[in-house]
């Protein structure tokens, strides 16, 4: 019977969910297939998460009234409670998830009270990346997760598997997809390609740990000081002083509050320099350390399959991309590294990196270093005989308008109160909302000449931004749809923004001459007009 | 313009069989009993409105110094405008245009939208029928797309046989997926 329950969707392509989920009671693997359980170590790191979990009730239900004994005694008895609880959980949990490799799919059976068996098709796996956290690593542990290109949390994944069995079962994956493609490949009359076990790789890119630290460079993020001032805010009560009172912080630290007053202003500008400068190594040393720990030793590599990226220092990832899923590609940078020529590199589809829409492929790269990248994605530079067409004028007379009007009428509103109110200060209000006025039209003004688009045989193409240019690149190919959209002031003023339909991200251009617009929609329509979605996967 | 400079696409030879399609071509308008269910939804949309404002002259009014009567009479003028004017704005707004291989949904009065969708790129189709629409024999046919921006493409105020007829003629376009 569990043949029967096998997902039988058509699944059109990407959009469709091609997990199907049932809530019943177990079927046993009927074909003599293994059933197997992940790692019992597993158990423990559920075990050592629990007690991650119960560290913060315990302290605040132990410190709440500030150190009694008996309260010191409640916390660590709920945070035993938590644990024992937390460990049970996570032993019934392993006890009763199976996973089993059958023939068409793999199926992994789960739940403590309500069972749930899910089905995933090889056909529908991509890929499988494997994950490993900094405790599983130390026990050799990985996290196997399959993609289906679902999106979102809808991929299957086992944690934790040993090492050697992730591996086995990424082959197993490769193997029972290759045998189809073959299988199929000879159906179409072509020749099948030699079904290899080492999956023959080639480094596009990779970054040794000087290229990290530069990249941490640039990464300068004051993120830290924002965490722990509201951390600091949340649980001042955990704190045996009062961190607010700045009077006592004074004294702590230099003694005597009018000693500091004695040293003179110029040891008071002294240590607003040194505030400052430790600031600034703050914020330095938050962006090596978070810039570090998430791109260390990256490499990219491509595989017969796709793209396949491995980075991170405590949290290693190894994620495929195959590349029909790239559906288009974006190339920003940012206002200081694009002095040094650094540029970042992210394809666009349906799955997701890590919770981000977008996989990185190349975060902190030269042009000359993204360009074979591309290429091998299957698109291409913009060339120098590219068409490159502006938005239109009147778009950029109406914009800077748009962008000034807010300040305008800032400016009224203030100038009309405070002559009655205040008018000492009318000039001095006044003046500074007519400069931001007069700058937001300058920048938008300026930002027009940046905005381009180009159309060539394959791609459509659009570049963005004054200081930090950032363009992205689309397939005509793997558009879904096209709109052309006016407001009502473009309506009367002869421009249109463009929308594409592209499967997991967004690709408009803005404020284009209508004729344009349409020239451009009817070129791409052609290109899309010619083949069916479900030819897309073999282009 | 500059649309003649525009680069030849690369097109597979199965680009030849459809017809040339004209996308700028006159649109098709909707059903006329489109028009009379818009009046309806707009009519009902109203009545909350005119309420409130037949609360506020019976209880509110006396105890501010607002002329009786010009609350609710405003708010009589607006909707009378809501329930005919605006819905044969938005009517004249809209239409759609069936071609071999496409099709092209126009709507909007400020914000006008003008949204092609190739056959090829359908997920998946629906045809839904509300309360009023079943009324007035009407239907809205919806196409799918794997896009993010327009992934569902609404066209109502079709005659509900014509949409499905356009239905099975989209649904026919669509190839079978080879497995």
């Amino acid at each position: 019977m569990s043949e029967a329950e096998l997902p039988n969707t058509p699944a059109r392509g990407a959009a469709s969910v091609p997990v199907v989920r049932h809530s019943e009671d177990m079927p046993v693997a009927a074909d003599g297939s293994e059933q197997k359980r992940t790692e019992p170590l597993s158990v423990a790191l559920g075990l050592l998460g629990s007690i991650q979990n119960a560290i913060i009730p315990v302290l605040l239900v132990a410190f709440s009234n500030r150190g009694e004994g008996y309260a010191l005694i409640a916390g660590l008895g709920i945070g035993a409670v938590i644990v024992i609880f937390g460990g049970f959980f996570s032993y019934l949990r392993w006890r009763k998830l199976t996973y089993t490799v059958r023939e068409q799919d793999i199926r992994v059976e789960s739940g403590v009270i309500s069972r749930t068996a899910r089905s995933v098709p090889f056909e529908r796996i991509q890929d499988v990346s494997l994950e490993q956290k900094l405790l599983p690593r130390l026990f050799g542990l990985v996290a196997v997760k399959f993609e289906t290109g679902a999106g979102g949390g809808e991929d299957l994944s086992l944690a934790y598997l040993t090492e050697d069995e992730g591996e086995r079962l990424r082959q197993v994956v490769r193997e029972r997809r290759e045998s189809r493609d073959s299988a199929a490949q000879v159906a179409d009359g072509e020749e099948a390609p030699p079904v290899t076990k080492e999956e023959p790789a080639q480094t596009l890119f990779a970054m040794d740990q000087r290229r990290v630290l530069t990249f941490g460079l640039f990464n300068f993020s004051l993120a830290v000081v924002a965490v722990l001032a509201g951390f600091t805010q949340q649980f001042d009560f955990l704190l045996p002083f009062d961190l607010w009172d700045f009077d006592a912080w004074e004294e702590r630290l230099v003694g005597q509050s009018d000693m500091l007053a004695a040293l003179g202003p110029s040891a008071q500008i002294a240590g607003g320099v040194i505030a400052a400068l430790s600031l600034i190594a703050l914020g330095i040393a938050t962006g090596l350390i978070r810039t570090s720990l998430r791109e260390w030793s990256f490499l990219l590599e491509r595989t017969p399959r796709g793209f396949r990226r491995r980075r991170g220092l405590l949290t290693k990832t190894d994620v495929v991309m195959p590349i029909h899923r790239v559906q288009g590609i974006k190339i920003g940078t940012r206002f200081i590294r694009y002095r040094f020529g650094w540029h970042g590199l992210k394809f666009i589809s349906l799955a997701q990196d890590a919770g981000a829409a977008n996989h990185d492929v190349a975060p902190f790269a030269k042009l000359s270093e993204i360009e074979p990248i591309v290429v091998e994605a299957g698109f291409h530079m913009p060339g120098e005989d590219a068409e490159w067409h502006r938005a239109s004028e009147n778009y950029r007379t109406d914009s800077m308008i748009v962008d000034s009007v807010f300040f305008i009428i800032a400016a009224m509103v203030a100038g009309t109160a405070l002559s009655i109110f205040a008018p000492e200060w009318f000039v001095p209000v006044v003046l500074i909302l007519i400069g931001l006025a007069v700058v937001s039209a300058a920048a938008a003004l300026y930002s027009w000449q940046f905005k381009r688009h180009a159309l060539d045989s394959t791609q459509i193409m659009a570049r963005s931004g004054v200081f930090s240019p950032s363009s992205q690149i689309a397939t005509r190919l793997k558009l879904h749809s096209v709109e052309i959209s006016r407001g009502p002031i473009a309506q009367r003023r002869g421009y249109a923004s463009l929308h594409f339909g592209l499967a997991g991200g967004e690709f408009s251009i803005p404020g284009i001459p209508v004729e344009r617009a349409r020239a451009v929609r009817k070129a791409v329509l052609e290109t899309i007009a010619a083949t069916d979605f479900s030819q897309l996967e073999n282009v | 313009m500059d649309e003649h400079t525009l680069p030849a696409a690369d097109t597979s030879p199965a680009a030849s069989e459809f017809n040339p399609v004209d996308d700028e071509a006159e649109l098709t308008k909707l059903h006329p009993n489109y028009v009379h269910a818009l009046r309806l939804q707009a009519m009902l949309t109203s009545i909350p409105v005119l309420i409130g404002g037949l609360i506020f002259e019976g209880a509110i009014v006396e105890e501010t110094p607002i002329p009786g009567g010009l609350v609710l009479g405003v708010l009589v003028l607006l909707s009378l405008a809501f329930i005919i004017r605006l819905p044969a704005r938005r009517f004249a707004a809209r239409g759609y245009q069936m071609s071999a291989d496409r099709l092209r949904v126009v709507r909007g009065i400020l914000w006008n939208s003008d949204t092609v969708v190739p056959f090829g790129r359908v997920q998946h189709i629906d045809l839904d029928q509300g309360p009023i629409e079943r009324f007035f024999g009407l239907g809205t046919l919806t196409l799918h797309t794997a896009g993010s921006h327009n992934a569902s493409v609404h066209l109502p105020g079709l005659e509900h046989s014509l949409a499905s007829d356009m239905r099975e003629e989209i649904r026919a376009h669509i190839k079978r997926e080879s497995m």
